[in-house]
Parts: C-alpha cells; structure tokens; sequence
C-alpha cells in the first residue's frame, strides 16, 4: 500500500478531500475513491478517450490525468453534466435518437461534445466529427452520435437566442 | 455445435404457413421510434457495469499469462506471490482440473492452463490482493518454468506439421475439424454450365475490439452459494460451464450479467477469467473482482478466424448457377471456442441468398498457436459472402451482364427449401437491390464514373437465430415470465441480455404492446439466472425473434382473465374489448371502459396473484443430416448494400463516399433502433474492409493496444443511407427478423467491387490496404493461395422428398 496524499479538488462543482495515493490518476481517483463510476475506461493508455473528463471545461483523458496536478482547479464529469434535475441538452438528445447503444464510450463522448459547443455551438458536421475524433464507439458508426450532438447544438443555441442567422 | 440425429424421433415437419395479415392488430408501441428504455441511465452515466460495481471487502485478482506461444509448464511457484504483504490467495492450473469450452465437442479450456501454454497470453496462475497494484506486484513472484515448445503459426504449418501439437486431440496433426457435405451431382452440374470460373480469396482475422473490457465480480456466500457478475452475452452458458468446472450444482450458482459495454460476440464464451475469480472468492471466502486490461482482452479474442477460401462456380450463359464447390481453411487459434460451428457456418449460408441447385462443401478448421477465435458479428458467414460477392461480380463481367441483374434474376424463392435443406420464409432480397440500386444509381454509375470513383454492389443473408441450441434438447430457447401489479406496473423477466443492442427495450415494447401500458410502465429484469427464465443468450440474432415471441405468448395468455373480468363487469363482450394506453375499452365506445390498474384488480380479486409464461422454441428444420445442425433458422434476413468511393492511385488510399444499404429485417420493432444496429454494422465492416488486422509476429500479437490495432474514428466514417424493408415475416414477432449481424456482410464485397469498378484491378483479399491497392496497381499483388489439402469423401446428402418439405 503506497502512501496517501491529501487532494483538493473541485468535483462537479462540489468541494471535494480525498486521500489518494500520489501517482493514481484521476480515473483512479474519481472511480475508486470518489465512487464516480460514471467515468468508464477502455485502455488506460490515453488511446481510446473514453475516460474523457472537463477540467476547467476543456477535455482531458483522466488515465494520463494525476490529480495532484488539479488542485483547486474544476473537475466536471458525467454526473455533473444535469443542472440540477434536467440533464443536459446533449443527454437527452443522445437519449432520443439512439446514440447510445452500450452506452459505454458515452459518457467520454458527452464531455468532449459539451466542451466543444461550449466553444463552437453552431458547428458544421465535419468540425464535430474532428472535435470527436479522439473518442472511440464500436457500437453506433458514429452516425447517431453525430446526429444527436447537431440536434442538441441547435436546441441550445435556440435556447441562448440565436445571434442574427 | 454438437450434431446428431435422434433415433425413433419422426421430423415434424411441415409446409410453412403463409404470412399472417400485415395488421390484424392496431400497433401503438411497435414501430414506433421510442428511446430504449435505458436511455437516461446510459448517457447520465448511472448504468452500472461489471466493474462499476464494488462490494465490502472484495479482493482483486489478476492474472499471469504465458509469454511463449507454445510451451509445456514444468513447473509453477507462487510461494513468492504468497509472502507478499496484501496477498491473500493464489490459484494454479491444478486446482480447477476440470475442462469447459461453448460447445460440448470442444472442451478443451482450463481456467488456468495445466500442461502446456498454448498461446502468448493464456492463462496460467492467478493472485487474489487487496488492491490491484498487489496483485499486478504479485504476478511478478509467480516463477512459471517452461519448456519451450515450436510454435505452429499458419494454416499451412498446422496443415503441414503431425509430430508437434497444439492439442492432441481432433482427426490428427493439428487439424481440429474437417467437413465435407455434398448436395445434388456436382459433374452433372459444372458439365451443364456454360461457363465455369475459380477463385481464391483471403479473410485476415481481426477482433471484437468492445469498449468495455470483460470483467466478473465472484461472491461465495456463508450459505455455500456462488453469484458472479460478468460482462457476459451468455449468462446461461456460463452458469452451466461454472456448475462444471467449480463442481458445484448449479441451483447453488446465480450468474449476473451486467449491461455489456459491447459484446459483438467477444462475450459469448464461458471464460477462464469468470472460474478464477469463482474458485479465489472460494477460496477466501471474500468477493473477487477480475478486470481485464485492454491487452488481456485481445488476449480473450473468439473473434474472425483469418480464413483462406476456395471457390468455382458453374454458370449458364444468364447466370443461373449450375454447381458451386466451396472450400475454406480456418485458422482457428489454440482453443475449440465456437470453433466447430464457426466452419459449419463457412459452408452453410452460399445457398440461401440465390439459387444453387448443386452444392458440395469442404471446410477444414486447424489449431495454431495464437488466441482463440470464434463468433464475431456474422459468425463464420462474412468471409464466404466477401468470396461469393466479389466472384459473382468476376462472372458477371466474364458473361457481359450487369452485377445488379445477375444477381435480381436467380434469386431464392420465398418460402422454398434450399439444396442443403435450408427452410426460408420471408425473402426480400429483391426489394433490398432494387432499392439500393434505386438510391444510389448503381445503374447508371457502375462502370461509368470517371478513374479513381468506383461503385460497387453485393448482397447477403443471415440466420434470425439459431434453429437449434448449443445442447441439444427439447428446452425453450427463450422464456418470459410477466408479473402483474396492482398499481398497473408489469415486470417482465427474462434471460436475455442487453449488450446494448437494446433486447431489454424490445422486452418492454412487446409486453406494453400487447397488454396496452406505456413502456415506463413495465420495469424488466433480465439475465439473472436466479430470477430470470433461460434465454440462451445475446448471439446468432437470436433475441428479438425468440424473446419476442415468448413475451407475446406470456402476455396473450394473461389478456384473456383480465378482458373476461372486464367484460363481466361493463356487460361488453370480451371480444370487443381492446387494451392501449392504460386503458381496458370497448372499441366501438372507447369510453366505456376501465383503467389497466383497475382491470388488474379485478382480474386479481378474481383469480389470485397474477402472473405468467411464455416460451419459444423454433420449428423445427427439415434437415436431419450430420452437420444440418448449422445453418436452419426460424427464418433469414436479407441485406444489399452499395458502396461510392475514390481510390487516390499514387497512395492507394481509399475515401469512401457513401454507402446504401437495404436491410430486409421484417419489421422495424424500432426503427430508430434498428436503424442504429445497420449502421453499426456497417461501420463493423468498414473497419474490416478497410483496416482492421489481427497479425502476429514471432509468435505474438502485433497490435494488442487500441492506438495500434487501427479501427475506424468519428472522421473514417461516411454518410449512410439505411433503407428498412419489411416483409413481415409469420416467423418472427409482429414479422420482426433479426438486424443487428446481417447489415454487416454485404458492405464488405460491396466496398472491394466498388474498389475494382474505380481502379480496374482486383483485390482479392481483406483488409484493403493502401499498400494492397498500390501493389495491384503495380500487378504486383498475387492472388491468394489456399493450402493444397486432401479433404475427407463428402457426406452425399440425398435430396428431400416432398413430404419431408421440400419445394420447386
């Protein structure tokens, strides 16, 4: 058993201490002694991006991830996409057109999806296709994924007020 | 799969019965492009998955696995692991002595390999830890002495090599399986054919590649009972193989399968990994978890056998086929696995998309020393359908005729037996090639686009299910049981398992369907084998038919307490009576009526708890022949897919444009759903049309990591256009057919005609690579040889007599 360090961070907008070893990584961390399971993982090797977390809104890949670098900084994952009861734009909008089967690279794909039209929100097929690139599916081909993230793009600029189209 | 023929058991056989009306009945649910019923609980992230789970003091457990291909263990220490600080137990071969595999013909796995390590990577001792950092630190005081055996790496060595073996059973040498079937006078045949044409194909191997890695979580309870959590497509096949090896009974043993983060068939298989956790949990008398690591899993493979294939054809000057002799070489890794049935399954679907009168077979499956393979989506059936595609389109050419029309004239019959006695219902292949040929002009594209664009066509069938199970019985292949409850809530259990192909959603819209509640209103339990009734798994496209069928049985024989309570209390008759949306109503006065809950009420006030059963088992197939075992299905689905692309001719790399695809499912129980598991699997053959490679290099796997084996990404996958057929077929629930394999097989002949029609060259094997495509080119890209080999005197199936079902 190796020795324990105290972390800070901030999880879903939430204060969190937790005693982790140093070198386990924030997929470790968030899975195993936070209980966050939400965050899956599907090599452990930075290679596939199911693991995809937000720090500071921008996605990271919490296998290569040690948290001992994130002290104070904001950790968002799947659990934290709902603002308060009502799921996220991208959630439902996964939900209803099928774009997740297994369901399990979604959740790393919701993350990168948000962080992305948190930047772009009126993006075309290809720069999402790009902005995922990094984010494995076997199941759907992809084409429901992408499908869903345009129809949540458009509900949420609908929402913001389009700016003069 | 085991074959024999039960003596003194007269066939049942008889005419299939037309189709039912398209609607005898209003559907409300069916058809309807709902969200699965897990939906929310999946992109919220609350879906608990094997490893998601964690119970008071579990250990974990990893395991040492051999780092030569072939060798024999002399001898396996753990004293050291034992002394280490954290280490609980250990487990060797020895202690689980007892062999498992799927099939009954091939057990031939142990939990941990005994005498001798038969490929990098199989298992040979285990460590329970207090956390996996232990453990992995354990495997390292682990001294496993080998004696280094030669390892056999191809088809043709294991052909070629007798004295050294990677197992010492099977006909000989390192040859597992060899079959050898002939339908009809195959001279007759090729002497009536106006045209004859050999061709010689190669299939690499390639894996499942699921984004969840297989897991299993083992309890041994202080009352002696076993539960076990995997991440399996198979619950019931790994109770049974659990029950064997741990020599326990199985009433003492529930199997758990958790939602599969992907199976593809990867999880199909009774696993090592699942009876190590099993006998350290025990032994410690505490929970053990097992996760693999993405290198282990490659390590579990059952995936596509590489296979090396024969073909020759015998044509008349139109294309109607006269005889056709199919050969395939099997490369079938260090286990059984499906293996037995994976070679039947090479030989057994060439005749039921177009008419072969005259058909001989000659499979031969051998033992290499690499991971074991077996069923990938299409079991056994995409590397002879990307032979037959890409032949037929050669034959085409040579008669001057049109792929499209080649293939639209000599189309089997619906509802006719095949020559290997294949039974089909519904066939709506027809419409599939038309309607894709419509979409994407193939007409007047093929063969008129300008150099480097190519368009290129194919057609396919696949089994809705498996005709008959692993162990052959007379058991239902699927059961239901539906609880009512007073609040107007019905639970729905059932074995079959959601690998996110969405079987726990079609429970549901089956069940509402037919008693006339919402979906959120059935709450379903499924693949527990304590709780649940057997379904034998999430493989052969069996589930929507089989289960579907069994919930509609189990609620058709609850409706008619409820509607005669109803009718008895409002003074309607029973027949007039028709239940939707939570309501129980006269339908000439839909007013009149009760709510679902209150009609519960009274049917229970009536008549005590209720609740019910349903079942399915397919007809049966009028095959009896020894190896008829393989290939009958309640009934066939059809898919034609066309594939737009451009080939860049200085660097061989492919772009693909568009793919149509027309899948013939019957009908659409979600079409949102189905159109999901089409694209799927067009992806699927995509990545192994394109890119995906299982190869090996001084006796191990080269790429056994996700950044090395190459698979298709968000930017490889082009535009598809999903055409669903329906054709209702009497088979199959509401006429639903399987389409989660099937859509699979076409798109890969279809992208490699589409490669010649760009490029004018043939490229007769997968994947497609740029370097392939820049050989051809170059003429420097030999045709696929197949291993010369002395197949045994065939099997001569006589042909059916009327009575026994056969047809024009």
């Amino acid at each position: 058993m190796s020795e324990r360090v105290l972390l800070h961070l901030r999880v879903n907008g939430e204060p969190v201490e937790v005693a982790a070893p140093v070198h386990k990584t924030l997929l470790e961390v968030l899975r195993e002694e936070l209980r966050l399971t939400g965050t899956k993982h599907g090599c452990e090797l930075g290679e596939c991006g199911t693991c995809t977390v937000l720090v500071d809104g921008g996605p990271v890949l919490s296998c290569l991830t040690l948290p001992i670098e994130l002290e104070g900084r904001e950790v968002v994952t799947v659990e934290g996409m709902s603002h308060q009861s009502t799921p996220h734009p991208l959630q439902i909008a996964f939900a209803e057109i099928g774009a997740a089967q297994c369901g399990y690279c979604t959740p790393g794909i919701l993350l990168a999806a948000k962080s992305f039209l948190d930047r772009n929100p009126r993006p075309s097929r290809l720069e999402i296709q790009e902005a995922l690139a990094g984010n494995l599916c076997r199941c759907t081909g992809y084409l429901q994924i992408l499908q869903a993230v345009e129809l949540a793009a458009g509900r949420m600029s609908k929402e913001l007020g389009s700016p003069g189209e | 799969m085991a074959v024999a023929t039960k003596i003194g058991v007269k066939p049942r056989v008889k005419a299939p019965s037309p189709p039912k009306p398209a609607s005898e009945q209003t559907l409300h649910i069916i058809g309807q492009p709902l969200p699965k019923v897990d939906a929310m609980a999946k992109v919220c992230g609350e879906t608990v998955f094997v490893d998601d789970l964690s119970l008071p003091r579990m250990l974990y457990c990893k395991i040492k696995r051999s780092p030569h291909p072939h060798a024999r263990i002399l001898k396996v220490d753990t004293t050291g692991a034992q002394r280490l600080p954290g280490v609980v137990a250990t487990l060797v071969g020895w202690e689980l002595p007892i062999p498992f595999g799927i099939l009954p013909v091939s057990q031939d796995e142990h939990a941990l390999a005994i005498e001798k390590a038969r490929f990098v990577g199989d298992p040979v001792a285990a460590v329970a830890a207090v956390d996996e950092e232990t453990a992995e630190l354990a495997l390292r005081h682990i001294d496993v002495t080998y004696q280094v055996l030669r390892p056999i790496m191809s088809i043709e060595e294991a052909l070629e090599e007798e004295e050294v073996r990677v197992h010492d059973y099977g006909p000989r040498g390192n040859i597992h399986k060899t079959v050898s079937l002939q339908f009809g006078d195959l001279e007759e045949g090729f002497r009536e054919a106006d045209h004859v044409r050999e061709d010689t194909f190669f299939f690499e191997g390639n894996t499942h590649l699921p984004m969840e890695q297989h897991a299993a979580v083992a309890s041994y309870g202080a009352d002696g009972k076993m539960t076990l959590w995997s991440s399996t497509q198979t619950p019931h096949y790994v109770h049974r193989a659990l029950a064997k090896v741990l020599e326990m009974p199985a009433s003492h043993i529930r199997v758990i399968a958790c939602p599969n983060g992907g199976g593809f068939g990867g999880k199909s298989d009774p696993f090592n990994h699942e009876m190590v956790v099993a006998k350290l949990s025990m032994k410690t008398r505490r929970p053990v978890k097992v996760t693999l690591t993405r290198e282990e899993v490659f390590y579990c493979h059952r995936g596509r056998h590489p296979a090396k294939m024969w073909i020759k054809t015998g044509v008349k000057r139109d294309g109607a086929i006269t005889a056709m002799h199919f050969r395939s070489f099997l490369d079938g890794g260090a286990y059984g696995s499906y293996g037995v049935a994976s070679l039947y399954y090479s030989g057994a679907l060439q005749t039921v998309t177009y008419r072969v009168p005259r058909y001989r077979f000659e499979g031969v499956r051998v033992f290499t020393n690499k991971p074991p393979c077996g069923p990938k989506r299409g079991h056994g059936t995409p590397q002879p359908r990307f032979a037959i595609e890409c032949h037929l389109d050669k034959i085409a050419e040579e008669l001057g005729m049109d792929p499209l029309e080649l293939r639209l004239r000599h189309l089997v019959e619906p509802f006719s037996v095949t020559v290997n006695q294949m039974r089909l219902r519904t066939v709506g292949l027809k419409e599939c090639l038309e309607r894709v040929a419509r979409r994407s002009g193939f007409p007047e594209k093929h063969g008129r686009l300008h150099q480097g664009v190519g368009i290129g066509l194919a057609a396919s069938a696949y089994i809705s299910g498996a005709g008959l199970p692993i162990y052959w019985n007379d058991l239902p292949h699927s059961g239901v049981q539906l609880k009512l409850d007073r609040g107007g809530g019905v639970t729905a259990f059932c074995g079959s398992t959601d690998i996110g192909q969405g079987s726990d959603s079609v429970l549901a819209y089956v069940v509402a369907e037919e008693l006339g509640v919402e979906v959120s209103d059935i709450r379903v339990v499924t693949a527990d084998t304590d709780l649940t009734p057997v379904d034998l798994g999430s493989y052969s496209s069996r589930v929507t038919l089989m289960m579907g069928n069994a919930a509609i049985e189990a609620a058709r024989r609850l409706k008619p307490l409820i509607l005669n309570e109803v009718s008895r209390e409002i003074g309607v008759p029973a027949e007039r009576l028709r239940m939707a949306h939570r309501r129980v109503f006269d339908a000439r006065h839909p007013d009149k009526g009760m709510s679902f809950s209150e009609a519960v009420v009274l049917t229970e006030a009536k008549h005590g708890t209720l609740g019910s059963t349903g079942s399915y088992r397919p007809p049966p197939s009028p095959a009896r022949y020894k190896g008829s075992g393989v290939g009958p299905s309640p009934t066939y689905s059809y898919s034609a897919c066309v594939v737009e692309l451009q080939v860049d001719r200085d660097t061989g790399r492919i772009t693909i444009d568009k793919i149509w695809i027309a899948h013939d499912l019957g009908k659409a129980i979600n079409p949102l759903l189905a159109i999901g598991q089409i694209e799927g699997s067009v992806y699927m053959g995509l990545g192994e049309a394109l890119m995906e490679e299982q190869v090996f290099r001084l006796g191990a796997h080269k790429s056994p990591s996700l950044l090395e084996y190459k698979s298709p990404t968000f930017l490889e996958m082009p535009p598809v256009e999903a055409i669903l057929v329906e054709t209702l077929d009497p088979e199959g629930p509401y006429g639903a057919k399987e389409c989660g394999q099937g859509p699979l097989l076409p798109v890969i002949p279809a992208l490699v005609n589409a490669i010649y029609d760009a490029i004018g060259v043939r490229i007769d094997e997968v994947p497609v690579t740029p370097a392939k495509i820049l050989q051809a080119l170059e003429g420097r890209l030999r045709a696929p040889e197949v291993p010369s080999f002395t197949f045994p005197e065939p099997l001569r199936v006589p042909p059916l007599s009327p009575i026994e079902g056969a047809t024009i």
